[in-house]
């Protein structure tokens, strides 16, 4: 295929059509009688366009794109692992894809037992006493992991708890949501090997404190040792520990959030329970508490009583988070993977991620450089080449990557190291595959040196060149109409 | 090699200080700073006559790497600000040390003795 460059409107014919709408109904309404201004003056800019002319298309630009199904997809922090489709069969199951949430609790048993088993299931696995499937996604999990925090202080009338605590090498997210429940974030710096500094906490502690936002093993993967410390100080002084699930992949199977003493957590069913990503989502970001903030869950909860499954709106606090009962079909997604993996093989998740990460760290810490020497979790991050003396840095390195039908680690975060790479492999690649990732990684170094404007250029084998961050970043052009406009004026 | 200009007082948050005359200073960033920085896409500054508090954050550059806060150097009344940088950010890009981002009334003159000179930060940044 030639390089595929159209949009859809650039297709379009007037009059074209690539769809049969079924006979109409409804007969009892009168768009006449409608308010005038709810009436469109502007044309519906729609494209026209026939079926197969519209099923190229979407093959066409589909083929641009680069998933987890093309290639080793290594971006760190994210669990790229792969989606078994077992997963996607069983969401594609008309009896579960055609219920309706409104229908009677009696005549959808079997979908409610699913949720409800999935909730008993993360409330296991994390430690944690209950969980709710509402939230959307992970950033919208930790939000309302802390709106519940507050509903605790705000309960015992314990207003002026205010404060977040979070470390430097946190993910953007914790800070955000923060900020969005209302509260005010405290940065403790880390120490040397990028884990929780106890003498910075202990600085911070006071009266003022809400609790502490934690991500464990930190975004460095490296476990923080002094978790149990870290929590007994936050409980000493009052506040609540949230769990972070972002890189709850590296334990899976191994260490329990609730063990560690947190109180609230959530998890990224798309990141550690295998269903698709972002663009490819939706998200999930269950959220767990202990028993004693389960009564601040949001609604709705799906609940049992004997062996009959329904649905209570008891929640007061928080209310309801989220239409429904969240993306339902995604927590039947990763339902079908816990299920499919069975107990055993869970806990081989966490031990496998890591291995795979501490190959790939021991393979390449002499050509890559290694700021934190030792052990990590399940994802390794480097500071650039070993070789300072070149003009590569780390983007050169993961646009030249792309050249050899890989997708680039994470880079330029986290924001502790001027060029940071984060990889972070899973446990669903081989060895061969990794091995291959080591060689291009290896084979890359050494054009640095050799070579270096080859890296410049990079990439130079995928459908679009190197792109012009700066023009991109600059001129956001989010729709056809706005395109349009902009072409006008540029005349 | 990152460039350094003499006569210039620098931070240890990479920013510099340029005396004019009665006390009024440029501030600007660093070279150093620009090239960790990368593609420099949108550039938050703060207005005339609001005042700057010396090692507290009064703006921030947005790269496509990461944004990062501005740390001012010194303590003032801000007299002007570059607002050629709103449109053209890259501009720091091009020449951190021509484009500077405000034009200071210094609070208290002797706060330029606590900043680092050029070679202090030449070898700071090593």
């Amino acid at each position: 295929m030639i390089n595929y460059n159209r949009m859809i409107f650039e297709l379009s014919n007037p009059g074209r059509i690539g769809y049969s709408l079924p006979k109409q109904r409804f007969t009892d309404y009168n768009v006449e009688a409608l308010d005038k201004k709810y009436l469109r003056n502007a044309e519906l800019l729609l494209p026209e366009v026939s079926e197969l002319d519209c099923l190229r298309h979407f093959t066409n630009i589909s083929n641009k794109n680069f998933g987890v199904e093309n290639g080793f997809y290594p971006l760190g922090s994210c669990t790229m692992k792969y989606n078994p489709k077992i997963n996607e069969e069983m969401a594609a199951n008309k009896a579960f894809r055609s219920l309706h949430p409104l229908q009677p609790a009696s005549t959808v048993q079997g979908a409610l037992e699913v949720y409800y088993q999935l909730q008993e299931y993360l409330s296991t696995i994390s430690g944690l006493h209950e969980f709710s499937l509402n939230p959307y996604a992970g950033a919208h999990g930790e939000l309302v992991g802390l709106m519940i925090i507050k509903a605790y202080h705000e309960e015992r009338k314990d207003f002026k708890r205010k404060k977040i605590i979070i470390p430097d090498s946190a993910h953007g997210t914790n800070p955000a949501s923060t900020v969005v429940c209302g509260m005010d974030v405290v940065e403790i710096k880390s120490n040397s090997l990028g884990r929780v500094d106890l003498e910075s906490l202990k600085a911070v502690l006071n009266d003022e404190v809400s609790g502490m936002m934690l991500t464990n093993p930190n975004t460095l993967g490296i476990f923080e040792n002094d978790i149990c410390e870290i929590t007994k100080l936050i409980h000493e002084a009052g506040g609540l520990m949230y769990y972070d699930g972002a890189n709850l992949n590296a334990l899976l199977g191994k260490v329990r959030p609730g063990d560690m003493g947190f109180d609230v957590m959530h998890i990224n069913l798309h990141k550690t329970f295998s269903t698709p990503h972002g663009g490819g989502g939706p998200g999930s970001g269950p959220v767990g508490v202990t028993e004693e903030l389960a009564k601040y869950l949001p609604n709705p909860r799906v609940k049992k009583i004997d062996d009959y499954y329904f649905i209570e709106n008891s929640g007061e606090a928080l209310g309801q988070i989220s239409s429904y009962f969240g993306n339902y079909l995604v927590a039947l997604r990763a339902y079908a993977y816990i299920r499919t993996l069975g107990k055993e093989n869970l806990k081989l998740v966490g031990p496998y991620a890591t291995l795979n990460a501490n190959y790939i760290s021991n393979a390449l810490k002499t050509a890559y450089d290694l700021p934190i020497p030792g052990y990590c979790m399940h994802e390794v991050v480097f500071n650039g080449l070993t070789n300072k003396d070149t003009d590569v840095r780390t983007l050169d390195i993961a646009k030249r990557l792309l050249d050899f039908g890989m997708h680039a680690p994470t880079i330029y975060f986290p924001l502790l190291f001027p060029q940071s790479i984060m990889i972070e492999p899973t446990e669903t690649e081989s060895k061969e595959t990794i091995d291959d990732f080591i060689n291009v990684m290896h084979k890359i170094a050494i054009e640095a040196k050799e070579d270096p404007d080859k890296l410049k250029q990079a990439p130079t084998k995928t459908p679009i060149r190197r792109t012009d961050e700066v023009f991109a970043a600059k001129m956001m052009i989010f729709s056809y109409k706005d395109y349009l406009e902009y072409i006008q004026n540029r005349g | 090699m990152s460039k350094l200009v003499e006569g210039l007082y620098y931070s240890k948050s990479h920013e510099w200080v340029k005396p004019l005359e009665d006390d009024v200073v440029l501030v600007g960033i660093t070279d150093f700073a620009q090239s960790e920085l990368g593609d420099v896409v949108f550039v938050d500054l703060p207005e005339v006559g609001d005042t700057v508090s010396a090692e507290v954050e009064f703006g921030a550059v947005e790269s496509v790497k990461a944004a990062s806060d501005l740390i001012a150097p010194i303590s003032g009344e801000i007299l002007e600000v570059n607002d050629e940088l709103v449109g053209e950010p890259e501009l720091l890009n091009k020449d951190p040390y021509k484009n500077w981002l405000l034009k200071v009334k210094l609070e208290n003159p002797d706060e330029l003795s606590e900043l680092l000179n050029i070679e202090e930060y030449e070898a700071f940044i090593k």
